[in-house]
């Protein structure tokens, strides 16, 4: 699909929600909503995303749209599909329906992975997507087990006995695609191509989905808001946040960087990562490297590279 | 069963396709349990002010690719039949990102501080 | 539409087996649920229904109950017939959804079996769970046994859909005392179960793709108040649904319900104030003592929230003492949260009675009715002309000193 024609289609997120200047996730929430071909209902966990659309009187969503809690995206929506599910079987409706979970990846990693579990568990013909801006930010940039390594987030400050978060961000998406689901993929906002064709495979399937797609918080991040894209590209250009996708059990990667960029290059373009360039930090700076390094290298051979 | 005349109202409320939500209603008057019966109601919030710069656009430079459209956050690019056709401003918050994203060789976008412009001159260009 | 009453069926059933039957005659489009002792019965029957064909419901066997109730409240906003059922430790991972379930206004309806809570872990009855979300904005209804369970939750679905009330009800049965107790139950034909609670309607379905609308958003100082304010007033128009609803339920069954239950009160000097089945206890007690001359009687609160405060002040205001039954501790000094709602209801009462508080039962103690005989002398004499104060006005009635 070209851009222009992708444009023709009616868009179901306005302009007037109160997102930051230079957010990053209402790109992501519009890739993924124009890939959709049906009527959607979406779901949406607590956090930046439903707290900037929907402040009453005023809703972003030109869709059906419910938010209940912070923990629970997955749980509102296995209900509200399998009450779809219900009535179509009682002829009581006979629309295709496309069915959408969003949450930030504090309320997909941390509060909300087990009610996601459990909703992919189940099989849900339910597309979950996390826009994943590596932290909490609607409470105030707190760490999330999204966060990078060496981050600095409000509660893991930059201090002088602790150089930001400590721990490596878990791998989520090789989680999700553990529970066996048809579909699970990583994406980022930056590569709108690449997340518009995921985003069309995750509705096509018979099933649960998982999308975990990078999107940029220029608040937390620190970023310039003219660099929302970029800085997101720079994290699949250095191997942070590679692109790929597992298809009924089969790893695949769907985007390859020329040459790696290296780790402390997209680092530098963040405040968050700072302090880490103000002082002696060479050693973390490798050894964060090389866990990237260790981490692609894994990925490769199981895509089969 | 009888139904209270809240109810009532309520029901009436709901049946309209436009639902006009007044800032100074009384309880007795919204739809109940905070529903926002209508779809877009955000539109009508213009967070435009917000800008301190903003994206004057040249259609002769333009070639269309549309990543202004595809990457701007406020959906602020008008796009009619596959055509650029400007920036609407209501929405703009001049973060910048959509002249960042224009192909560097095009440079169809430039942001230039808002204070070079009158207020009257706002909402749209094109 | 009026069904011979002789149609019924009497079955020996459990609570539990009584409020799955209810269930499957509801037929609701979505059950979403978890297991926990003595509720898990009810979800293990209804199962069964689900996987012999007997009932069109998509059953959603969740990962917690907090995923329960945020699946049951996505599935009435969705616009389909939505239950659960609990107990104790699952109604407190509930409770962040049972206040969004009812500020969203959706008209959920779950047997919730009384059981102690954690800690330490015990699985007998009392009321502590239920209690701790009376103010939650969910309606309650206590039962006293099996036959009330069925009745009250076949209302339920009624007063929950109501537009004028569009509120969660949970209605109530003692754990394992009623839940696993056998007793005879008069089950409705299925026919008029379907008609007396009719199609389902909830005035903003997300499945109606046509009319997008956005439920659950965040409204801030500026309106959320009127939310709440609008949420108040539909409890108090429950009060009006829920005898409309009793009278048409009483037409079809042949059996009478009200907020509460007088017994033996026309004439009564004093009296006790109790929930649930320890009426069925307290009913005997009162039967011996009226046998012996005394002028006693028993309240049995049916319907907690709303609190049919003024109806009970009006009954209650002319005794000369009361004591009220808490099958719960509030662990404020003041007593069981039934207390504290009695004594408040009596307040602006021209004539008050003495009234004391008995915290029994916790943890599934057991409450004979040497105890209940016991409270009620006690409260005959704080009631005559000699007694001199109250005394303790909270007491602990069945606890080793
Ligand atoms: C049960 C519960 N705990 C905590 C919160 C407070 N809270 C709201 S949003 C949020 C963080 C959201 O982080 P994330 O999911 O990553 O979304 P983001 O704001 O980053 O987009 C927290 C901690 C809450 N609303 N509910
Ligand atoms: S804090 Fe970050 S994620 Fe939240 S609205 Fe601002 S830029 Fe977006
Ligand atoms: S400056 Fe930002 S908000 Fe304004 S049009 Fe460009 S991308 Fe959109
Ligand atoms: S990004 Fe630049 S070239 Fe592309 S459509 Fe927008 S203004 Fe035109
Ligand atoms: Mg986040």
């Amino acid at each position: 699909m070209a851009l222009p024609d992708l444009a023709k289609k009616p868009q179901r997120f306005t302009g007037g929600h109160r997102a930051c200047a230079g957010c990053g996730f209402p790109v992501t929430i519009k890739i993924i909503l124009q890939a959709a071909e049906n009527p959607v209902v979406v779901g949406c966990a607590t956090g930046c995303m439903e707290v900037t659309s929907t402040i009453y009187p005023y809703t972003a969503w030109r869709c059906s749209f419910i938010h209940t809690a912070f923990e629970n995206a997955a749980a509102t929506m296995s209900g509200v599909e399998a009450a779809y599910r219900s009535l179509k079987r009682q002829g009581k409706i006979d629309k295709d329906i496309d069915f959408i979970a969003f949450g930030g990846d504090g309320g997909t990693y941390d509060i909300g992975l087990q009610a996601l579990s459990g909703a992919m568990e189940r099989g849900h013909k339910l597309v979950y997507v996390c826009y994943n801006n590596q932290g909490y930010m609607n409470t105030g940039i707190q760490r999330s087990s999204a966060t990078p390594r060496g981050a600095n987030t409000t509660t893991t400050p930059a201090g002088t006995h602790l150089p930001g978060k400590p721990q490596y961000p878990k791998d989520l998406t090789a989680i999700m695609a553990a529970h066996g689901i048809p579909y699970a993929a990583q994406a980022s906002m930056s590569h709108w191509n690449d997340l518009y064709r995921k985003a069309q495979k995750a509705f096509a399937v018979d099933g649960p989905a998982f999308l975990n797609v990078l999107s940029t918080c220029r608040l937390g991040w620190a970023t310039a808001p003219e660099d929302t894209v970029d800085v997101a590209e720079g994290a699949v250009q250095c191997n942070v946040w590679p692109l790929f996708e597992v298809e009924n059990g089969k790893w695949k990667l769907t985007f390859k960087p020329k040459k790696p960029l290296p780790v402390a290059d997209w680092m530098k373009q963040q405040g968050r990562f700072k302090h880490l360039f103000q002082s002696d930090n060479t050693e973390l700076l490798e050894s964060i490297q090389r866990q990237v390094d260790e981490d692609w290298q894994r990925l490769l051979e199981l895509c089969g590279e | 069963m009888t139904l209270s005349s809240q109810t009532k109202n309520l029901l009436k409320v709901h049946q309209q396709v436009n639902v006009n939500i007044e800032p100074n209603a009384g309880w007795r008057d919204l739809p109940i349990g905070g529903v926002i019966p209508q779809a877009g109601t955000a539109t009508q919030f213009a967070t435009g002010d917000w800008r301190t710069i903003r994206p004057v656009w040249s259609k002769e430079k333009c070639i269309n690719c549309h990543r202004c459209w595809l990457y701007c956050p406020d959906m602020s690019w008008i796009s009619e039949n596959g055509q650029i056709q400007g920036v609407d401003l209501t929405y703009c918050k001049g973060c910048g990102i959509c002249a960042n994203v224009c192909p560097a060789k095009v440079h169809a976008i430039e942001m230039h501080p808002e204070d070079n412009f009158k207020d009257d001159e706002v909402v749209k260009e094109g | 539409m009026a069904v011979a009453v002789e149609t019924q069926k009497t079955a020996a059933l459990t609570g539990n087996e009584a409020a799955a039957q209810a269930m499957r005659q509801i037929n609701p489009d979505v059950v979403a649920a978890y297991p926990i002792t003595p509720q898990t019965e009810i979800v293990q029957l209804f199962s069964t229904f689900v996987s012999d064909g007997l009932v069109k419901t998509e059953f959603v066997a969740v990962e917690s109950e907090h995923s329960a109730m945020s699946a049951t409240v996505g599935a009435a906003a969705a616009g389909a017939r939505a239950m659960t059922a609990t107990s104790s430790q699952g109604l407190a991972l509930m409770w962040e959804m049972l206040y969004i379930a009812a500020g969203m206004r959706v008209p959920v309806v779950m047997p919730m079996v009384n059981r102690a809570l954690s800690s330490p872990i015990n699985i007998h009855c009392d009321h502590s769970d239920s209690m701790g979300a009376r103010d939650s904005g969910w309606l309650q209804i206590y039962s006293e046994n099996a036959q009330e369970m069925y009745d009250n939750l076949i209302q339920a679905v009624r007063i929950a859909e109501h537009p004028d009330v569009l509120l969660p009800v949970m209605v109530t049965m003692d754990g394992f005392i009623i839940s696993h107790g056998m007793e005879n139950v008069e089950l409705l034909p299925d026919r008029a179960v379907q008609d007396f609670v009719g199609e389902y309607h909830f005035p903003y379905p997300l499945l109606d793709v046509e009319h997008p609308k956005t439920l659950g958003p965040l409204a801030l100082q500026d309106f959320y108040f009127e939310f709440k304010r609008q949420q108040a007033e539909a409890v108090h128009r429950a009060k009006n649904v829920i005898l409309a609803v009793a009278e048409e339920y009483a037409r079809i069954s042949g059996r009478r319900y009200g907020f509460f239950e007088a017994y033996q009160m026309d004439d009564a000097e004093y009296a006790v104030v109790v929930l649930g089945s320890t009426a069925g206890t307290a009913k005997y007690v009162i039967d011996q003592l009226r046998q012996a001359g005394e002028k006693c009687g028993l309240v049995k609160i049916r319907v907690f929230r709303p609190f049919p405060g003024p109806e009970l002040s009006e009954l209650l205001s002319g005794l000369k003492a009361l004591g009220i039954l808490d099958r719960a501790d509030t662990f404020s000094t003041q007593g069981g949260p039934l207390y504290l709602e009695v004594k408040a209801a009596l307040y602006h009462a021209l004539k008050r009675p003495k009234c004391i508080n008995y915290i029994y039962g916790l943890g599934g103690r057991d409450i004979d009715p040497e105890l209940i005989r016991q409270a009620l002398m006690e409260i005959k004499d704080l009631g005559s002309e000699q007694a001199d104060g109250v005394g303790p006005i909270v007491r602990y009635l069945g606890v080793r000193e």
